[in-house]
């Protein structure tokens, strides 16, 4: 792999950027609502404070002034400065950061470590009772939304049951292993939710990428020279048969960052994603720029990795 | 009831043959807000009565922590920029106004050692000024003294246009001195009969003026206070996550004795109404949920669990229909709905007669809202114990059709009524929501049966309830013949709330429709009324003008009331927390308690 070619990537990067901002920026300038809209409605408040607000937020501006004062301030580090809740974006993003990353992040985890053995077993016997109920599973795993899922673990193991909280708390008021133990308690259902829908289709992935491997001529060659099954699978088939499975996987990360909306509005979890939901409600659009414009960074960024880490995995693959 | 009567019954509470609560009560069955009742005998001598205390515990603290559920969660804490009632709510955690208004629309003292009134001087003859005395030793959570120049401070600070202050309605009009370190005056350019809006509930609340001297104006949005809050209330101020979370503990140095109770508190945001009532009434994770939008036949499911109760707290909030005045279909001057135009049909008032004969009020209330939303025909009406006596609500189909049918109004072949070639087909527009959508079909059915055709019309709600000038769908431009929604009535005091019924308030073009008359109903009879109560110092006419006022849009059947939007939360089983219609959730914070 050369390094032109990754200059090249990356040079790629800056004019697929500028365009998504700028249709991003349109479409939010285009979109109806006001966020000054409960000033409008308030008797209360002379009608000189909303035009006051909007001067000084510079929303009277032309949508292209707007959008090159708004790139001017990126670029410089500025993220922009929420209507809302008057405060700095990239503030308000880093206090959100957090939880996403170990809510959503450990989800991911859990997706991979159930379905990697899952998967790759299921492969190895293809058409066994255990592939047959994994696939089953997997099916069922992938067509429940996480709404649906979310809603039957409160019912279960909150109301029913009484085992678990359903709303999650950033803020913990325990020390040492209480503080662990109930930070795991109430991050047990949704990162289930999360791990198991991503997990079903992971599993689907990785059994039939394994299904292509298996059968080629080279692990046939492995079993002829006498090696072991376990060796076959594990040295032979496997790591080639990851190679789409990275790639996919590097393609999902951007998620962790974006958050998940809909299980993060059942639970309550403050992450990214209930931030971008509540902003977009309440017409903040700095801070729905910036998120939006971030996990769009951040897809684009993985992309390249994804490319890399494929012309690593696979020396064969060329580039020029 | 008219002026004479009036006079009567405050004489009666004077001479102590009639209670101040049956005062209130009486008022409220005319359509006077109890908090105006009450200003009534403060005016006329009559001192406010402190509302019974309720509170229980012997000592500060002991409480455990506070877990309450906003599912809109609090964005900023700086009460003069709080414009929704969630960010004022988590303000309230932590700043205090010199009084609120308590459940019965009585002011009670906060920061203010006593309510101002013509007997203690407060209240000057001529309207025209009031004089606060503070409570000495009120401490900031810093440590430092609470003095009279604070309230100049916050006066100087909201009234400021660079700041953009949402309270700056408030202030911008009144002029605020300094009498000593501990009094102030409130002085008004005209006799105000409605003085206790300065320093006093939701838009009252003071902000330190040694953290926020140097972020005036535009810099206002700079100062650090702003995330930070220091206050005087109940809860010092530890953590605050926007939309997320608002955590305080226990002031050890409040003001009120034996106050507050609970070690901390929690203010959790996010979700949805419906788990968050759950999180309460079921499972009992918190011990109270705000702003219960939740049919009530599900919230008395939940609550069958035993955990928790639902209440239901009056105020002024109205669900009510408006009928346009003028022609929202013909463009006049680049406008429609012009105030130069007559609506075609609905400028027959037999014909809005017959349609509020179609309005089933109690069906409504029955079978969608519950306790969540009892029935009324007034638009200016009272808490809960509410009977209009002037406007009864009244079903007829029948009667409707009778109505119609003198009017010259005949069914045509297809079983809609029309006159001299129009056709009684109206447009129905309200916002996306299903309550909403289940009142627009029973009023169509009822509409249908007597051969009046309605088209439905539903509107998002960040589009209908904007202020998007190019957006011919928002509530005030009302380009359709009917439209229903929700005024809040967020003072206390009918003068604003009324200001929906006067000609120069018509929403038009030159005033981007702005205007507060939303129907363009244009009544010399109105105007003159509320042009009268303006400048009339005596408070007794003044009521008797309002209710006049209310009288005369639901007779003309300009409005009708639909059902009342009181305040409905979710508690805890053993808490105990005093909520009024006319303040804050959090108004009264430092007297919530648990039972034992």
């Amino acid at each position: 792999m050369s390094r032109q070619y990754i200059i090249r990537k990356i040079l790629i990067m800056i004019p697929s950027l500028l365009g998504i901002s700028l249709v991003l920026f349109t479409i939010l300038a285009m979109a109806p609502g006001d966020p000054f809209e409960e000033l409008a409605t308030n008797p209360a408040v002379p009608p000189e404070v909303r035009a006051a607000l909007r001067a000084k937020f510079g929303l009277d501006d032309p949508v292209w002034t707007r959008y090159l004062h708004w790139l001017v301030a990126m670029i410089q580090g500025d993220w922009g400065f929420s209507f809302v809740s008057r405060m700095d974006v990239d503030k308000l993003i880093l206090q959100r950061l957090p939880v996403t990353l170990i809510v959503i992040g450990s989800s991911q985890i859990i997706a991979m470590l159930v379905a990697l053995p899952v998967g790759v077993l299921a492969a190895t016997r293809p058409y066994s009772l255990f592939d047959q109920v994994a696939n089953t599973l997997a099916f069922v795993g992938f067509s429940l939304p996480t709404f649906f899922t979310g809603l039957l673990f409160i019912l279960v193991f909150s109301i029913q049951l009484d085992w678990l909280p359903f709303v999650y708390r950033a803020n913990i008021d325990a020390t040492g292993w209480q503080f662990y133990w109930e930070h795991i308690k109430q991050s047990i259902m949704p990162v289930m939710v999360l791990g198991l829908f991503q997990g079903a289709s992971l599993v689907r992935f990785v059994r039939s990428s394994v299904l292509d491997v298996i059968k080629l001529d080279y692990v046939t060659t492995a079993r002829s020279k006498g090696i072991g099954e376990r060796k076959v699978i594990t040295k032979h088939v496997v790591r080639n048969a990851l190679i789409p499975v990275v790639t996919l996987v590097a393609l999902q990360l951007p998620i962790v960052f974006g958050g998940a909306i809909v299980t993060e509005q059942i639970f309550r979890v403050p992450g990214i994603g209930s931030l971008l939901i509540s902003s977009m409600l309440s017409n903040d659009t700095p801070v729905v720029m910036a998120v939006t414009f971030v996990i769009a960074c951040l897809v684009v960024f993985f992309n390249l990795l994804a490319d890399i880490i494929y012309g690593w995995l696979d020396p064969r693959i060329s580039y020029r | 009831m008219d002026e004479h009567d009036l006079r009567g019954l405050i004489g009666k509470v004077k001479a102590g043959r009639l209670s101040r609560r049956g005062f209130v009560q009486r008022m409220m069955a005319v359509g006077i807000a109890a908090p105006f009742a009450a200003q009534l005998l403060v005016h006329s001598g009559v001192a406010m009565a402190q509302a019974k205390d309720t509170y229980k515990p012997t000592k500060a603290g002991g409480g455990g922590p506070l877990k309450v559920l906003w599912w809109q969660g609090p964005t900023l804490l700086n009460p003069h920029f709080a414009v929704g009632t969630k960010d004022q709510d988590g303000s309230r955690l932590f700043y205090e106004p010199l009084a609120s208004w308590d459940a019965d629309g009585n002011l009670k003292t906060k920061l203010a050692a006593e309510i101002p009134s013509r007997e203690n001087g407060g209240l000057s003859a001529d309207g025209k000024s009031v004089t606060w005395k503070l409570k000495q030793n009120v401490k900031w959570h810093d440590g430092k003294p609470f003095t009279a120049d604070d309230c100049l401070f916050n006066w100087e600070y909201a009234k400021d246009p660079a700041t953009a202050a949402y309270t700056i309605g408030t202030y911008q009009d009144v002029m605020v001195e300094k009498v000593d370190q501990y009094t102030v005056v409130v002085k008004f350019q005209k006799p105000m009969p409605f003085w206790a809006d300065a320093f006093v509930g939701s838009r009252g609340l003071i902000i330190p003026k040694h953290l926020f001297a140097d972020y005036t104006g535009a810099k206002s949005r700079d100062a650090p206070t702003n995330l930070k809050p220091v206050g005087t209330g109940p809860y010092v101020f530890k953590d605050f996550k926007p939309g997320d979370m608002v955590m305080g503990t226990l002031n050890p140095n409040y003001h009120q004795a034996n106050r507050p109770y609970f070690d901390s508190i929690e203010m959790k945001g996010g979700g949805d109404a419906v788990s968050a009532a759950r999180a309460v009434l079921q499972t009992g994770e918190f011990d109270f949920a705000w702003n219960m939008q939740v049919e009530d036949e599900i919230l008395s499911r939940l609550e069958k669990g035993g955990k928790g109760r639902v209440q239901v707290t009056a105020g002024g909030n109205i669900e009510f229909l408006l009928m346009n005045q003028t022609d929202p279909w013909t463009e006049v001057d680049g406008e429609r709905a012009s105030l130069k135009t007559k609506h075609p049909t609905l400028s027959d008032p037999e014909v809005r007669k017959a349609i509020a004969l179609l309005v089933d009020n109690k069906s409504v209330e029955q079978h969608i809202y519950g306790r969540t939303g009892p029935a009324t025909r007034d638009f200016l009406y009272g808490p809960e114990r509410f009977a209009s006596k002037a406007n009864p609500i009244e079903f007829n189909v029948d009667k409707a059709s009778d109505i119609l049918e003198k009017a010259g109004w005949k069914k045509g072949a297809d079983g809609i009524r029309a006159k001299d070639g129009k056709k009684l087909k109206f447009v129905y527009q309200t916002s996306i929501n299903q309550p909403r959508q289940k009142t627009q079909a029973i009023i169509k059915q009822a509409a249908q049966k007597a051969g009046i055709e309605m088209e439905l019309k539903s509107v998002t709600a960040s589009v209908y309830f904007s202020s998007d000038v190019a957006n011919p769908d928002t509530y005030t431009k009302f380009y359709t013949d009917l439209e229903m929604y929700t005024t809040t009535m967020t003072q206390p005091d009918p003068a604003l709330h009324m200001l929906q019924f006067v000609s120069w308030e018509a929403a038009s073009k030159d005033n981007k429709w702005q205007g507060r008359n939303i129907t363009r109903w244009q009544s010399p009879e109105c105007d003159k009324l509320y042009r009268e109560s303006e400048s009339e110092l005596d408070p007794v006419k003044r009521a008797a003008m309002f209710i006049k006022m209310n009288d005369l849009a639901i007779q003309n059947h300009i409005v009708l009331g639909v059902v009342q939007r009181p305040t409905v939360s979710a508690l805890a089983g053993k808490l105990n927390a005093q909520i009024s219609g006319w303040d804050n959730n959090t108004s009264d914070l430092s007297d919530w308690f648990k039972e034992a």
